[in-house]
């Protein structure tokens, strides 16, 4: 069994955050109907790459990756008669999730007092770039802006250079992780009390717990933490070293005597690491440039695999600064089954990734691929909302219902 | 601050929480949701709260600021779990407890007899959450994984920083909070199933595969078109053999605006161009195309080695905020490369109230948290107790709860084993 079979969600999120925070729900036995529309195509499937090589709506590696499992319904929400329509899959549901810019939902009518009228114990589940209210509530933007934001922009990268942004949009995919559990609760305090309720993310917000103690340091004392590359104040070496072959860099972090000492070793104990600047840590520190240098002048030799392995073996912290072909190789996501491959009529097999844990009770389910655009519009229709085929063609061919 | 008072979403809910600062985030997340999470410290203090920065960089375990921002809603009680009496007295409190979590390495609690199945026999409802750097087995297993090691393997690096520079992972160290704050998620719906069952369940929890969660397209870009992507800087790939320029410098640090085509970008260049024209600071190069039409993955290096020196030049003549106020009343996507000051200051989170003053009355100073995660409008997120103090809550706990006597706390005390 699943942990939330009978869970029922209505389901108008899009892009990243949204649908991978659903993703989950439906991954995990939550039976999700997502709400998409031909004239206004989610921006997510028209993403690269695209899965049987050609590009279409239908055949984005990126939005098949956090879609999987749910129905796809098509719903032209800009017709009038649209949110009456959504009411009677409100009733349905327990749970309606969106990430609009806020203020969409309330001029379809189809705000959480609205949804309230219609279904009085409802969750509605609403994220947003800045959450609702506040003089930039409405501003748009699009994913990497957040990490910058939030500040991770400005203290990733080199100090002698520009901040770098997080690849991606970093941001998106850290929210989820509040966001799952929240709507969890949300539930779990609904089968307590009956009471439902309106839960507003701001990704901001949620973001700055991944900073939370520079801000306090910063609120306190007034202090900025700067760009380090990827130096540590309190350790060396610790960086990303070239090795054999193109852009091949292999990670060594030494956090204590013993493990710089077992580098050492594995170096072939080197006249310079003898030297004095070299053997205590406030010495390595104060010739980091020097250190860097002479360690990646040894790493140069290596096959990067090897390396992390023969460091390893000798209690040296050390690993493969793993590209994307890498991944897909590497022995213990292969070992924890972390991509799944589905077979999607379009795109045909495509990886999808799990969550990141493992239940003992709960596997997890991949039923079934990321819907067609309108895939299941009839099925949700007759299934949940008992129609007839008289009253599905009708609100078709008024041009309200979308089908494949 | 009254805890008693408080009726949270997760409020029936007792966490006991082993984890250090490698699982910490976890049963924050479940605090706030109001859940009664007590961090099981070892005698002496969580190695945590060894984590700088420090309060007027005092180096004191009740100073960190890392343990304040991740521990703060929590209670605290010492006990050391590789003594006879320190796994007796853990025994015992999983009899009332709804999750454990742990971020030991794998096999650790199990060597000490405090292994799932050993706590399941206990109580079969309990959910242990462990959060690990790789998973609990598997040939990596037991590798060392600090947060460099560990975002590089799960292939955030290799996709982030200069070209022409090492990869860089992000500059607050995310690995383990990664995984920790999926455990939290992991956690909720082991709950949700016991709901259902009235069965706890074990939750094995691996960072790289929750860091590996955030690459956005690029592992599927492999898959289905072998397109290997690469870190480039300021810009990013948007292509085989195009970009767009995303972080920029300006007259007081740096600004995020994309250049690039398509319907959502385009216009917000456009826009961006209009303005550098009303400025006298306008190019052909720019005004030439339109960028809505132009479209989404179309600029190649040639095409950026003439437009981005002109959008370089104007946003040089301007401040963040400046730049930031005209992006809002032009519809422009660009927004402030922030920094701790700036987003203390920020006019959005100010409008929302989101940083909370907390008074710690032993210090005599009121102290910022950042707020709440999520808006809950049925049952608010509060910051109702501050970080504990190194066993603040052992006599309420071992006393009140558990029915030791003042003698036995002390023996226990004076053996180290609290």
């Amino acid at each position: 069994m699943q942990p939330l079979e009978g869970l029922k969600v209505l389901d108008f999120c899009w892009v990243a955050v949204g649908p991978m925070t659903t993703g989950y729900l439906a991954e995990y036995g939550a039976t999700v109907v997502r709400v998409e529309s031909k004239r206004r195509p989610e921006v997510l499937r028209s993403a690269p790459p695209f899965g049987g090589n050609a590009q279409g709506l239908n055949r984005s590696g990126y939005y098949a990756n956090y879609n999987a499992n749910k129905y796809g319904f098509g719903l032209n929400m800009a017709h009038p008669q649209a949110p009456e329509f959504v009411k009677r899959l409100v009733a349905w549901a327990d749970l309606v999730t969106e990430n609009f810019t806020p203020g969409t939902l309330e001029d379809w009518g189809l705000g959480y007092e609205e949804l309230c009228q219609v279904k009085p114990d409802i969750i509605l589940f609403s994220t947003s770039m800045l959450g609702r209210g506040g003089p930039y509530s409405r501003q748009p933007g699009f994913g990497p802006v957040l990490a910058s934001l939030s500040g991770m922009t400005g203290l990733t990268g080199w100090p002698d250079r520009m901040p770098t942004n997080p690849y991606g949009a970093y941001t998106d995919f850290l929210v989820p992780r509040f966001a799952i559990p929240t709507i969890l609760a949300a539930l779990d305090y609904r089968r307590r009390t009956g009471r439902g309720q309106h839960l507003d993310i701001s990704q901001l917000e949620t973001s700055l717990h991944f900073m939370a103690p520079l801000l306090l340091d910063c609120a306190l004392h007034g202090r900025e933490q700067g760009r380090m590359g990827n130096r540590h104040p309190a350790a060396a070496p610790h960086g990303a070293y070239l090795c054999q072959g193109e852009d091949r860099w292999c990670t060594i972090a030494c956090q204590t005597d013993a493990e710089w000492e077992a580098l050492c070793q594995v170096m072939g104990d080197p006249d310079w690491t003898r030297e004095e600047r070299f053997t205590t840590l406030l010495g390595r520190k104060a010739n980091e440039d020097e250190l860097d240098q002479l360690i990646g002048q040894w790493t140069q030799g290596w096959e990067v695999g090897m390396l992390m392995q023969r460091l390893q073996q000798a209690g040296v912290p050390a690993g493969i600064v793993e590209n994307s072909q890498d991944l897909f190789e590497d022995p213990q996501l292969q070992h924890r089954g972390h991509f799944v491959f589905l077979d999607h009529p379009e795109m045909g097999r495509h990886p999808v990734q799990r969550s990141e844990f493992r239940l003992s009770h709960a596997p997890g389910r991949f039923e079934s691929p990321a819907p067609l655009l309108g895939q299941h519009t009839v099925q949700v229709c007759q299934e949940i909302l008992k129609m007839d085929a008289a009253e599905i063609a009708a609100l078709t061919e008024a041009g309200i219902l979308e089908q494949c | 601050m009254d805890p008693s008072q408080e009726t949270g979403m997760l409020s029936p809910y007792r966490v006991l929480d082993l984890t250090d600062e490698r699982g910490i985030l976890c049963g924050k997340i479940l605090a706030d949701l109001g859940a009664e999470v007590v961090q099981i410290e070892p005698p002496g203090g969580s190695s945590a709260r060894r984590i700088g920065p420090f309060y007027h960089d005092e180096i004191h375990p009740e100073r960190s600021l890392f343990w304040w921002a991740y521990a703060a809603n929590k209670r605290s009680i010492t006990l050391k779990l590789d003594t006879q009496d320190g796994r007796f007295l853990l025994q015992r409190l999983v009899k009332s407890a709804d999750f454990l979590l742990e971020s030991f390495a794998p096999g650790e609690l199990a060597a000490l007899g405090l292994g799932y199945e050993a706590l399941a026999a206990i109580n079969p409802a309990l959910i242990v959450v462990s959060i690990t750097p790789f998973g609990q087995n598997g040939p990596y297993a037991r590798a060392k994984a600090p947060d460099l090691i560990g975002m590089g393997m799960s292939g955030f690096m290799y996709l982030t920083g200069d070209p022409d520079r090492p990869p860089v992972r992000v500059g607050f160290p995310h690995f383990y909070l990664q995984g920790a704050a999926a455990g939290a998620t992991g956690a909720m719906l082991a709950h949700a199933q016991r709901t259902l069952t009235g069965q706890g369940q074990y939750v094995d929890v691996s960072c790289q595969e929750a860091v590996a969660r955030t690459l956005a397209n690029a592992p599927q870009s492999y898959a289905l078109e072998h397109t290997v992507i690469r870190r480039q800087g300021s810009y990013r790939q948007t292509g085989g053999d195009t970009f767009m320029r995303i972080t920029w410098a300006c007259k007081d640090g740096f600004v995020n605006f994309q250049l690039s085509g398509g319907s959502g970008a385009g216009r917000s260049v456009n826009n961006l161009i209009q303005w550098m024209e009303e400025e006298g600071m306008g190019d052909p190069s720019l005004s030439e195309l339109d960028w809505v039409t132009l479209g989404y993955g179309m600029i190649t290096k040639e095409l950026l080695t003439r437009v981005v020196p002109p959008v370089e030049r104007f946003l040089l003549s301007h401040t963040k905020a400046e730049l930031f106020e005209g992006a809002v009343t032009r519809r422009i996507l660009l927004f402030p490369v922030a920094t701790p000051r700036d987003i203390l200051e920020n006019a959005q989170l100010q409008a929302r109230g989101y940083f909370q003053q907390i008074q710690h009355p032993d210090l005599a100073a009121s102290i910022t948290y950042p707020g709440p995660f999520v808006r809950a409008s049925g049952a608010p997120l509060r910051l109702r107790r501050l970080p504990p103090k190194v066993g603040e809550h052992n006599t309420e706990i071992y006393l009140d709860e558990l029915g030791l006597t003042l003698e036995q706390l002390g023996r226990l005390r004076e053996a180290g084993v609290v």
